[in-house]
């Protein structure tokens, strides 16, 4: 449902007046305490009363009470009436708190008062010649150019009138950036919160991708798996018991044995990409040596980690292994051999990769080195990789792993 | 292809029993065919390490074949019940079946003895006819690894002595840590025996072990050598 701009505009209006006519009060609370203060210091001072500095205290402990309580009557006021989060500030920021209760808010009650003033004073003048009616015969008589005056001063009070809301709006707009201001978070506290929040969030986010790779992994493991395998070893047994089969259908199931046979080599290697059961249960040194084993070269492999890393550290350092010896793999053909390192030195895991190649690698390029690299920022990590031409080639990972 | 139906069938391994705890069911009938075309009589069928290690109190038999992962933890469930089948009845084959290599498992499972062991990925068990001779080395007291759990335990134990070894070498001793005879490296790299015979000659002196004829001497100081013998 659509709102008519004009009725749109009544109802910001009203919210602005309300919004300025429920500040005057907490704006305006303190004036008079201090002006009861004042006299009673004004009274002790002079002597004039000898109750005076007794009486002192109530205001003063008054003021102290407004200078706190009315931040949270302001919070209300600003999150119920103009939907501006402030922050619960209790007795943190007591200058802040007391400067915005005693000297802005004031001034600003002031405004608010001149505003509501001037839209009685219009909607007065502006129905003037309506409410005359009710002033009795006899001074109409007596005041012949009556009508003329009441016309104009109907004009302005439709002036007056008009000027309300672009006034209000103003007013609306200035309290809330005061109120931001000085009873807001600070931009400094804000940014921190919100790196909280965010590498809160982002944790979360590397946590949940790693549990849906776990729960595909797993998936796969138990269903298309051994599906596939069931369906090759069928295969496997037609092949080995038919045996007074035609040459073709012989060929087919052969063709067909194969296919099986590579489906299953394609879907672990995929699965090992993903996130392999081994590393949950065995850690990286075991992960990795599987990694090595298959690598088309030969992997030096040495892990030297007194302790198990954090889940997404070891998901991270794996997956930077499986996708370096990819690309050795991939890229660097006249490479004959590869050295894998994970060391560990205080809070930081590092991953070295190096293979003899001829080098010429460029990180910017190719969607493997850049996911690699989007994974290891994920959890905070540095990647570097030095690769001039004509080798060798050697890609550094730190992780950062709280001890 | 050679008729397997009557080679592989005839061997003289008629009246073994075995085990097989698979918690996968499909893939369970399929390996009861394989296991009693190879002349086991299958006489326990096991979903879990609970049920398997019952089933071997109840029947004795001659062959486990174990699935590593299975309920409730699916992680290595199927390896320590292994270890205990090892441990409770020494005479007990085991053969481990795993998704993946986890060389470790395979170690752990080693370590206790190195007769009657196997460790093979789950999709060998396509290739039938191989299959059916890993089946019934480790039925015999030999030993059947992976040559990818054999390719990781290498890995792990790159030190020196092993790149003085020649590429050919290397493939000679993974076969031989497989548990193959010189005839079936032979077959494997197309070279006559005697050439294996030379090479296994040459990998045994540069490793400083000693030269021993019986394929299960050389399996023995293969695994010794990678650390987990």
């Amino acid at each position: 449902m659509t709102i008519p701009p004009r009725l749109r505009r009544l109802l910001r209006l009203r919210r602005d007046l309300l919004y300025l006519a429920a500040g005057v009060l907490p704006h305006l609370l303190t004036a008079p305490l201090f002006f009861w203060a004042a006299v009673l210091t004004g009274q002790t001072l002079a002597g004039t009363s000898s109750d005076a500095p007794v009486i002192l205290s109530v205001p003063l402990t008054l003021l102290v009470a407004a200078g706190y309580g009315l931040t949270e009557a302001q919070r209300w006021r600003f999150r119920a009436l103009c939907g501006v989060e402030l922050p619960r500030l209790g007795f943190r920021r007591a200058r802040r708190q007391f400067g915005y209760h005693f000297l802005v808010g004031p001034l600003l009650g002031g405004l608010e008062l001149l505003l509501l003033a001037l839209l009685s004073a219009g909607i007065a003048a502006s129905t003037v010649l309506i409410w005359i009616w009710t002033v009795p015969w006899q001074w109409r008589i007596g005041h012949p150019g009556y009508s003329t005056q009441a016309a104009y001063v109907t004009a302005l009070g439709l002036l007056a009138l008009a000027a309300v809301p672009p006034l209000a709006a103003g007013l609306v707009r200035l309290e809330d950036l005061v109120g931001r201001a000085v009873l807001g978070v600070s931009r400094s506290d804000e940014l921190e919160r919100r790196v909280e929040d965010l590498t809160e969030s982002r944790a979360g986010a590397v946590d949940a991708a790693d549990a849906e790779r776990r729960r595909i992994e797993r998936d796969l493991h138990d269903g298309a798996q051994q599906r596939l395998v069931s369906l090759a070893l069928n295969l496997g047994l037609a092949k080995a018991t038919l045996t007074d089969l035609p040459p073709e259908v012989k060929d087919v199931i052969d063709a067909a044995h194969r296919e099986a046979k590579d489906a299953i080599e394609e879907l672990n290697s995929l699965v090992r990409g993903l996130h392999p059961a081994v590393l949950d249960e065995l850690g990286l040194d075991a992960a990795l040596s599987g990694l090595a084993a298959r690598a088309p070269l030969p992997v030096r492999l040495r892990v030297d980690l007194p302790e198990r890393a954090a889940a997404p550290v070891e998901a991270v350092a794996y997956f930077v292994v499986s996708e370096a010896l990819t690309n050795v793999a991939k890229h660097a053909r006249d490479a004959t051999r590869a050295e894998v390192t994970v060391t560990r030195l205080g809070g930081i895991l590092r991953v070295v990769i190096a293979d003899d190649g001829a080098g010429g690698a460029d990180a910017s390029r190719g969607s493997g080195l850049k996911g690699l690299a989007q994974r290891v920022r994920s959890v905070d990590g540095t990647f570097r990789m030095s690769s001039p031409v004509g080798g060798p080639t050697m890609m550094r990972v730190e992780l950062p792993c709280p001890m | 292809m050679p008729d397997v139906s009557s080679a592989v069938v005839a061997g003289g391994t008629a009246g073994r029993s075995a085990v097989i705890a698979e918690d996968s069911v499909l893939l369970r009938i399929g390996l009861v065919k394989v296991l009693e075309m190879a002349g086991f009589t299958v006489v326990a069928e096991a979903g879990d390490a609970e049920e398997l290690l019952a089933a071997v109190a109840a029947h004795r038999p001659d062959l486990a074949v174990v699935d590593v992962r299975m309920p409730p933890g699916f992680t290595d469930e199927g390896v320590r019940a292994a270890l205990s089948i090892r441990r409770e009845r020494p005479g007990t084959a085991v053969l481990m079946l795993s998704q993946y290599v986890e060389e470790r498992y395979a170690a752990d499972l080693l370590a206790t003895h190195t007769s009657g062991v196997g460790y093979l990925l789950k999709q060998r068990v396509a290739d039938v006819e191989e299959f059916i001779e890993a089946l019934r080395r480790v039925a015999d007291g030999g030993t059947a690894l992976d040559p990818q759990v054999v390719a990781q335990l290498l890995v792990r134990r790159a030190s020196d002595p092993m790149e003085r070894l020649t590429g050919r070498e290397r493939e000679v001793l993974a076969l031989m840590a497989e548990g193959r005879s010189n005839a079936g490296i032979a077959a494997q790299l197309v070279v006559s025996e005697s050439a294996v015979a030379k090479h296994i000659n040459s990998i045994l002196t540069k490793l400083d072990l000693p030269v021993a004829d019986a394929d299960h001497r050389r399996v023995l100081a293969v695994l010794r050598f990678l650390g987990v013998g």
